[in-house]
């Protein structure tokens, strides 16, 4: 059992390591000359294997870039496909350097863990896939309904809040993988199956006929999804935030995967810091002055990732909503490089 | 007739000195005290070193978690649960869940063991190549992928519940379980219960008679008329005074899903089926070892004193077979029990689904949940075996060996 061996090792190292918050994560990672990046057990548009088993997806970008800013390459990376519940304890057992598997920023999970947020890559909320059939407009309709999630998630609480909040009965059937539940949902042993929204979106394709199923208007919760890393490594923390700002300041200066090498010859102040030629902000992030150049070139910058992955370039064709940059109306913002 | 010189009785001290040393004597007992005191300076340092390094990367430890609120709902509970429970009553809701599964799990895999492995015996050519069948069959097969077979067979063979099969209007078979009226006690209920443990006593009693008289005097009285009068009648009669003892209270289909009733949900079942299916085939082959290890003889030696097959081997073969059958039948036992974990798989509520999973999930205390969960496991299972061992110990008693 891949869990038990993971509390093991996290269990030894507690135990008999001196100095556990090990502060090298930068230096151990060029080591080993690869990234060991957690990500989901096959999420379409945030991490899923295509037909060659190539990872692919949002959080999988972001590792990606992370090893371009290291390596110059976007292949140096050992993806760890993780459920919902062992994902933390794989991080903390030092099994992964860097957690980007549609993880929900909460208070607690910030602060008991031993592991930080960096950034968010996705702002999500928690919705409810029904079948058309059952002819439901609205999640307070669901009444008596059973329910499929997967366990070890923020889903289960939030279920529990709201239908006790609407004076609504429920039954809950809780499901040790992703795939297991939506199976559950499909062979008719639950009316609703629910997750983040983006979710919904994702399993839905995977159904046997996606147009039977819809999902409901209501998003009962608040679901910002980022990476994590652990406690105790502040260079490392600033690297995974960095690299996630870096791709959306692109985004907002109009740098793109295609035109990085020609913009990267401008002359105007913000393009020479973005770009190394003027300051040194990749060294002292602990990567080299041509960073930024490297992400681009290697996954695009947030806006194309986003395309490519969730949005309108993809099966998923999930519009940006919250997710598009401040200046044009979404939330997306990151502070500037300078 | 020989007689043995009588030992000096050991003096006091000798005998302590040889109780904790050994033949070492006194030294043995010193180097006894410094190893254990070693080990438990070894064990103290790993503990308080976990807990430094736990709390200088600042990892949440300690067992003061089990008093938060839990905050989630759990499909399946033998006691009464809500989401403003702390985690304490979590840990409870999935061992009793744990528990059931795995004593039901043991009862049916038992029943169907023997069944099996009589069968495989049977001079029944038809019966015993079913039953060698089954028993390659289902050993051969990874228990996880019967457990799914079940769980997606059961499903897609039963209807939703707007469609479910109806007996007689009160019991409904859907996809959401088996629906049965659930009974509710009336003042009746007491007196009732109390006519039943008095039929039941009187009923053994004079089943302890009858079986006296058998032995002491020959005297063969049949006594199941008797017995059938006490238990039904009494009861019956009770209730005809006082009432009712139960009503039931009918479930009904209201908007999704029946409300009302009690329901047996299919995540139970298909545990419970895959778990005792799969178990049995094991058990099957050692009854069968330990019946074949009964000389056969015994046999004959049965037939010939006009004892039926079936006396024969209720009376003479079994209670020598058990004494093989015991040690192993007890490791299938154990397994049942362990084996009743991978329930996470098709959403049975049980330990490992809701505490070692959702608990852990919402906690990330790693180490205190999988040590909490490993122990009540190593308990179960403890437990599980003094039982069988104490069993295995009269039956020795019994077979005079």
């Amino acid at each position: 059992m891949k869990r038990v061996s993971l509390v093991f090792t996290l269990a030894v190292a507690a135990a008999f390591s001196i100095q556990a918050a090990s502060a090298q994560t930068l230096k151990t990672v060029k080591d080993r000359g690869m990234l060991s990046c957690g990500v989901s057990q096959g999420l379409p548009g945030f991490s899923t294997p295509d037909d060659k088993g190539n990872w692919t997806g949002l959080d999988v970008d972001i590792c990606r870039a992370l090893a371009a800013a290291i390596f110059d390459d976007p292949t140096k990376v050992k993806f760890v496909p993780l459920s919902a519940k062992d994902r933390f304890t794989a991080l903390q057992s030092g099994e992964i350097d860097v957690l980007s598997r549609n993880t929900t920023w909460t208070l607690s999970r910030d602060t008991s863990l031993g592991a930080n947020f960096t950034g968010v890559t996705y702002y999500d909320g928690q919705g409810f896939l029904v079948k058309k059939s059952l002819k439901v407009n609205s999640a307070l309709e669901l009444n008596s309904a059973s329910v499929c999630v997967q366990t070890g998630t923020t889903t289960e609480q939030n279920l529990a809040d709201y239908f006790k909040s609407n004076n609504m009965k429920y039954e809950v059937i809780a499901f040790g993988s992703n795939d297991e539940a939506v199976k559950a949902y499909e062979s008719g042993r639950c009316d609703v199956f629910t997750t983040d929204v983006s979710g919904l979106y994702a399993d839905r394709l995977k159904l046997a006929n996606p147009a039977d199923h819809a999902v409901l208007p209501e998003v009962i919760s608040k679901e910002p999804l980022g990476p994590m890393v652990r406690h105790g490594d502040d260079q490392w923390f600033d690297l995974v935030k960095w690299t996630l700002f870096a791709m959306v300041d692109a985004e907002e200066l109009g740098i793109t995967q295609k035109n990085a090498d020609e913009m990267a010859k401008s002359d105007k102040p913000e393009f020479k810091r973005v770009f190394g030629s003027d300051g040194n902000f990749g060294e002292s992030l602990g990567v080299t002055k041509d960073w930024v150049s490297r992400i681009i070139k290697a996954v695009g910058n947030y806006g194309e990732s986003f395309d490519r992955n969730v949005g309108a370039g993809s099966k998923l064709g999930i519009a940006r909503g919250l997710n598009q940059l401040w200046n044009k109306g979404g939330i997306q913002y990151a502070p500037p490089i300078r | 007739m020989s007689i043995e010189p009588r030992r000096p009785p050991p003096q006091f001290v000798a005998r302590l000195r040889r109780a904790l040393g050994g033949r070492a004597g006194w030294n043995g007992f010193v180097f006894q005290i410094l190893f254990v005191a070693a080990l438990v300076w070894i064990g103290y340092e790993i503990v308080a070193n976990a807990r430094a390094n736990l709390e200088s990367q600042r990892i949440a430890s300690g067992f003061g978690f089990l008093r938060n609120n839990a905050g989630f709902d759990v499909s399946m509970t033998l006691i009464p649960y809500s989401g403003s429970d702390p985690y304490t009553r979590v840990f409870l809701v999935g061992l009793l869940n744990t528990l059931l599964v795995s004593i039901l799990g043991i009862f049916f895999a038992t029943v169907i063991g023997f069944m099996v492995a009589l069968g495989r015996l049977s001079p029944n050519w038809l019966l015993s190549r079913i039953s060698g069948a089954y028993v390659e069959l289902i050993r051969n097969l990874p228990l996880l992928f019967q457990i799914l077979f079940w769980y997606l067979a059961v499903l897609a063979a039963l209807p939703n519940p707007r469609q479910s099969i109806s007996l007689f209007g009160v019991f409904f078979l859907s996809n959401r379980g088996f629906i049965v009226p659930k009974p509710i006690g009336n003042p009746g209920l007491e007196p009732f219960a109390l006519a039943l443990v008095v039929a039941i006593v009187a009923a053994l009693l004079l089943h302890r008679y009858a079986r006296r008289q058998l032995f002491e005097s020959g005297r063969l009285i049949t006594i199941w008329p008797y017995m059938a009068g006490l238990l039904i009648g009494l009861p019956l009669l009770t209730s005809l005074l006082t009432g009712a003892p139960v009503t039931f209270e009918i479930p009904e289909l209201k908007g999704f899903n029946f409300s009302g009733g009690s329901r047996l949900i299919p995540e139970l079942v298909a545990l419970l089926v895959a778990l005792s299916t799969y178990t049995a085939a094991f058990i099957a082959e050692i009854v069968r070892a330990g019946i074949q290890s009964v000389h056969t003889g015994q046999m004959e030696a049965g037939s010939s004193l006009g004892l039926s097959r079936g006396s024969t081997l209720r009376l003479i073969v079994m209670p020598q077979a058990l004494r093989v059958i015991l040690p192993p039948l007890t490791s299938q036992y154990l397994n049942v029990t362990k084996n009743s974990s991978l329930a996470v798989a098709i959403g049975y509520p049980d330990l490992v689904s809701v505490f070692a999973g959702t608990a852990l999930g919402q906690t990330g205390q790693a180490i205190e949940i999988i040590a909490m969960t490993m122990a009540v496991y190593l308990l179960i299972s403890l437990v599980t075996s003094a039982i069988m061992n104490f069993y295995g110990w009269r039956l020795g008693r019994s077979l005079g060996a």
